[in-house]
């Protein structure tokens, strides 16, 4: 670094104390530059993130099926026959009536996970099946993509009643469902992600509408939940 | 490195450009910064994105490295550059993602990925460090410009070959006024996937490093036969 010494070194800045004083001083002056970025962009970045949230909802949930907040009307859910399998369930609701949910489901791709969000009617139907992130082949698995394929769709409308159990799989494995060419465990694993999530929905039907019952005002209680037990069929149980 | 080690007094701006745009081009005859070359170029938009990115990381890093050059000593210059560089890609993963949060989500995943970019770290040290802020810039400009080429040929022909389109959601990443942009070349093309996988980035940037070689050795020979000098180091010279 014949640099440095060409041009004229003071003393000081030979000692060890000018070295560490200013590393700290730079550190200081980065430190407050990135405390004052955090401070300008907080709020913009939670409410972009929420912005996403919302419109990845509304690939699975028609914006006509509710009118309530549906970030605010979010229930944590665990499985009553499996603890392990505890869920964040958005609840659609239009003049206090249930009209749908939303739930994740991962699914176990050929390489990780598959995440995706399920929207499921009051009925129990899927409304629609969406990927949020997945880690699979570009060109084959990537095909459960919206963007890429329509493939997806497939789940649109299938509830457990219409379909019945042995034809929630691929058509290789005997199911209803169509595969794609040169890639079958992505499909496998969306398909059974999506068949677990109805069960789930299905064996929690009751414990998801309670507790969204509970969330509402507490001085109508009653009201709303008359009206509940009408809106939303049993069929599960 | 021809231009850091030259004169630091006078500054040649046509060298510093021609330094960065192919002499000492910062992937193709430095060999730096290939990590994120080959992560990103599975498309041209994302070439395109990624080295804008750095062209701002590498201006900024430049100038504050050119402006701090005289307080900085040689024993603690590598970790203020490396917190410098930091602390600037960190600021712009912030901005990007509060105010161009679309952009923000095609280019996300690879802001942090400049930080490991050891063309920034090399450029601040060795060009930088030693200059006045004015052809730090220019140096900046021109080695990210350089980068940015290189990277959007790359992703470019990885696209085209792969999945038959060219500036694929171009838009968004630059506005919708750039859809014009977004061609698909052959349509329902079928593509070779090798080229979309990362083995793909391996071989285009085989196919470039040698396209730039033979170029600069047929260069070479022009400029030999029009001399009329015919000298056996310049073959040499061609094939470091």
């Amino acid at each position: 670094m014949s640099i440095f010494t060409a041009t004229k070194e003071a003393s000081y800045r030979k000692r060890l104390g000018y070295h560490s004083t200013l590393l700290a001083g730079i550190c200081c002056m980065v430190a407050t530059f990135i405390l004052m970025g955090h401070m300008s962009t907080r709020s913009d970045i939670e409410e972009a993130i929420k912005q996403d949230e919302l419109a990845m909802l509304a690939e699975v949930l028609p914006m006509s099926l509710y009118d309530n907040d549906l970030l605010a009307d979010k229930l944590t859910v665990t499985d009553h026959l499996d603890s392990t399998d505890t869920r964040q369930v958005y609840v659609a609701k239009q003049d206090d009536k249930i009209t749908g949910f939303a739930l994740p489901a991962i699914g176990n791709g050929y390489s990780g996970d598959i995440n995706l969000i399920v929207g499921i009617g009051a009925k129990g139907e899927v409304i629609g099946v969406r990927v949020i992130s997945h880690a699979e082949t570009p060109g084959l698995g990537d095909k459960i993509e919206i963007a890429k394929d329509s493939w997806i769709l497939v789940f649109n409308g299938k509830s457990l009643n219409n379909t019945a159990e042995h034809n929630w799989a691929v058509k290789k494995d005997g199911g209803e469902i169509d595969q794609f060419s040169g890639a079958t465990i992505t499909p496998r694993a969306v398909v059974n992600a999506v068949h677990k999530c109805l069960n789930f929905f299905m064996q929690n039907q009751a414990q998801l509408v309670l507790a969204s019952i509970n969330e509402t005002k507490p001085e109508d209680d009653s009201k709303t939940s008359s009206q509940k037990t009408s809106e939303v069929p049993n069929e599960s149980i | 490195m021809n231009q850091s080690d030259g004169n630091v007094n006078s500054v040649d701006y046509k060298t510093i450009f021609m330094d960065g745009w192919w002499d000492n081009n910062v992937a193709l005859s430095q060999m730096l910064a290939l990590c994120p070359l080959l992560a990103v170029t599975t498309s041209a938009t994302n070439g395109l994105g990624m080295g804008l990115a750095t062209l701002v990381v590498l201006i900024s890093a430049n100038l504050v490295a050119s402006v701090l050059r005289n307080i900085v000593t040689p024993q603690v210059r590598i970790p203020v550059f490396i917190v410098l560089i930091a602390s600037i890609v960190t600021l712009v993963d912030m901005w990007l993602n509060a105010w161009m949060h679309e952009l923000y989500k095609v280019l996300g995943l690879f802001i942090p990925l400049i930080v490991t970019n050891c063309a920034i770290l090399g450029r601040v040290e060795s060009f930088a460090s030693k200059n006045s802020p004015l052809p730090a810039l220019a140096d900046a400009m021109a080695m990210g410009l350089g980068f940015l080429w290189v990277l959007v040929i790359i992703g470019a022909a990885r696209e085209l070959l792969g999945s038959g389109t060219l500036f694929a959601h171009a838009s968004l990443l630059l506005g919708p006024h750039f859809e014009w942009l977004e061609i698909t070349v052959i349509p329902e093309y079928q593509g070779i996937l090798l080229l979309v996988l990362p083995p793909g980035g391996f071989l285009m940037l085989g196919f470039l490093l040698s396209l730039k070689r033979l170029i600069d050795r047929t260069a070479r020979y022009k400029q030999d036969s029009t001399a009329e000098t015919v000298s056996p180091t310049s073959t040499i010279e061609a094939n470091p």
